[in-house]
């Protein structure tokens, strides 16, 4: 599991965009197409390399009710099973 | 009726067959399409503008080899302006840091850069030329470049044995991703199974190699591993359905369910000079043929594996019982796996190897 003060980045060829055919954002990658929800758009497009898990969650908490910090812990970890994002190796 | 399709995510843009490397297992049909039967500049952009607008996201410029199109810059950049992910999947040969660094400008987004050997020996006899030097070169622009880069490799009998190497090779060339494939018999593969198909014991050493090398790489490299189907008990989910979630377009314009689907004689194949893509995909008998569950008879309809393996490969069904709407062969469940049997049995270990069929353009 992805700890709190870990820091995501998007990986180095990974491509966000919004997709208006399927009405949704995507992330574009070698290995295909990932489809996101709301909740995982505002968490992959806060991945910048700056931003702690922590400090994402306490924003996501600013504009939806019932942001968890584990369940967005959770969905990183998700991400970096899918090889869109990175986590800087300086955490612990 | 037509069973619902959902859009596609991918466009495998085969722009030219043409290639200076004469690999035996090419994945391009024995019949290439010659120079003066592609597509034009104009007919590759409508083609692009209408698989984004039919909700593409990916658009693989691969061939043969696509450096050989002059206007494979103008193409890059048209498919960039659409927003897709744009891939480049090259031999490497005559990727030179200019042509590298106008395509990454123009929008290319990664690299997948084929080695057929881990020793410069092996990669240029299976590749018919000296290549393995310009591919060495390539991966450097490519690294240099700061883009991403997927070494590709097609494993058979002939570099089987080497995959340690192979690996060593692609943590040099400074790759992300390294697809270690191996050989899936159709075209010129098939024409060269004997000299292609592995070994049970190869089989087995690979495979532990690989495992381990997934194992130390991981995080730093991904290592994708492609199953020999003929010695499996359950077929591969090939192209995750037909006609589910990628469509190919030919040198001449033809729309594929699969880059191989030529091989299946029976199907009408549509082409982009007489229909739209929207059209093809959605409405066309060929896209049609083989989607969802439906086409299915015994034993694949009443199996619960269907909705894991879809039935496995139509080109292969067709090619090896002569019926495409057949349970792929290499499946245990199938009453034809005794045909792939008998090929393993004697062509595993052929009694005189034969010489391997270098891929060409007819004339």
């Amino acid at each position: 599991m992805t700890s709190l003060e870990a820091v995501p980045r998007i990986r180095r060829g990974v491509k966000c965009t919004y997709d208006q055919i399927r009405g949704s954002h995507v992330v574009l990658f070698p290995e295909g197409v990932l489809v996101l929800n709301e909740t995982a758009a505002m968490v992959v497009e806060r991945c910048d390399g700056n931003t702690t898990v922590g400090d994402i969650a306490l924003r996501l908490a600013e504009e939806f009710d019932g942001v968890e910090p584990q369940d967005i812990a959770e969905l990183v970890s998700r991400l970096v099973a899918r090889r869109v994002v990175d986590i800087d190796v300086t955490d612990g | 009726m037509s069973p619902t399709a959902e859009a596609p995510f991918g466009l495998l843009a085969e722009l030219t067959h043409r290639c200076p490397l004469q690999c035996g297992y090419c994945s391009n049909p024995i019949e290439l399409v010659k120079r003066d039967a592609e597509l034009s500049t104009e007919d590759w952009m409508r083609v692009f503008d209408q698989a984004r607008a039919l909700g593409a996201l990916q658009i693989h410029m691969s061939g043969g080899e696509p450096l050989g199109r002059r206007d494979l810059p103008e193409l890059v950049e048209h498919a960039n302006s659409l927003g897709t992910y744009v891939n480049l999947v090259t031999s490497g040969v005559g990727l030179t840091r200019e042509r590298l660094r106008d395509l990454a400008k123009r929008g290319v987004d990664h690299v997948q850069l084929s080695l057929q050997d881990a020793t410069r020996e092996g990669n240029d006899r299976i590749a018919g030329i000296k290549a393995f030097d310009r591919k060495i070169e390539a991966a450097a622009h490519i690294r240099d470049e700061g883009l991403p880069l997927t070494v590709n490799t097609v494993l058979h009998r002939q570099n089987l044995d080497n995959v340690a190497g192979l690996i060593a090779m692609a943590e040099e060339m400074g790759a992300e991703r390294l697809e270690l494939a191996n050989t899936q018999y159709y075209g010129w593969a098939l024409r060269n199974r004997a000299v292609l198909l592995p070994t049970k014991e190869q089989l087995a050493r690979a495979d532990a190699v690989v495992e381990a090398a997934q194992e130390r790489l991981r995080g730093k490299i991904e290592i994708v591993y492609v199953i020999a189907d003929y010695h499996e008990a359950h077929p591969k989910p090939c192209m995750y359905g037909w006609g589910a979630r990628q469509l190919t377009v030919a040198p001449n314009g033809d729309v594929l369910p699969c880059p191989a689907a030529t091989v299946i004689t029976s199907l009408k194949i549509e082409n982009v000079q007489n229909s739209s893509l929207h059209d093809i995909w959605y409405h066309s008998e060929s896209f049609n043929a083989y989607r969802g569950f439906e086409w299915m008879s015994d034993p694949c309809r009443s199996c619960p594996r269907k909705e894991i393996d879809f039935g496995g490969c139509r080109c292969q069904a067709f090619q090896l019982t002569g019926d495409a709407a057949n349970t792929d062969p290499v499946c245990s469940l199938s009453p034809n796996r005794q045909t792939v049997d008998l090929i393993l049995d004697t062509e595993m270990r052929p009694a005189v190897e034969p010489a391997m069929a270098m891929r060409k353009i007819s004339q």
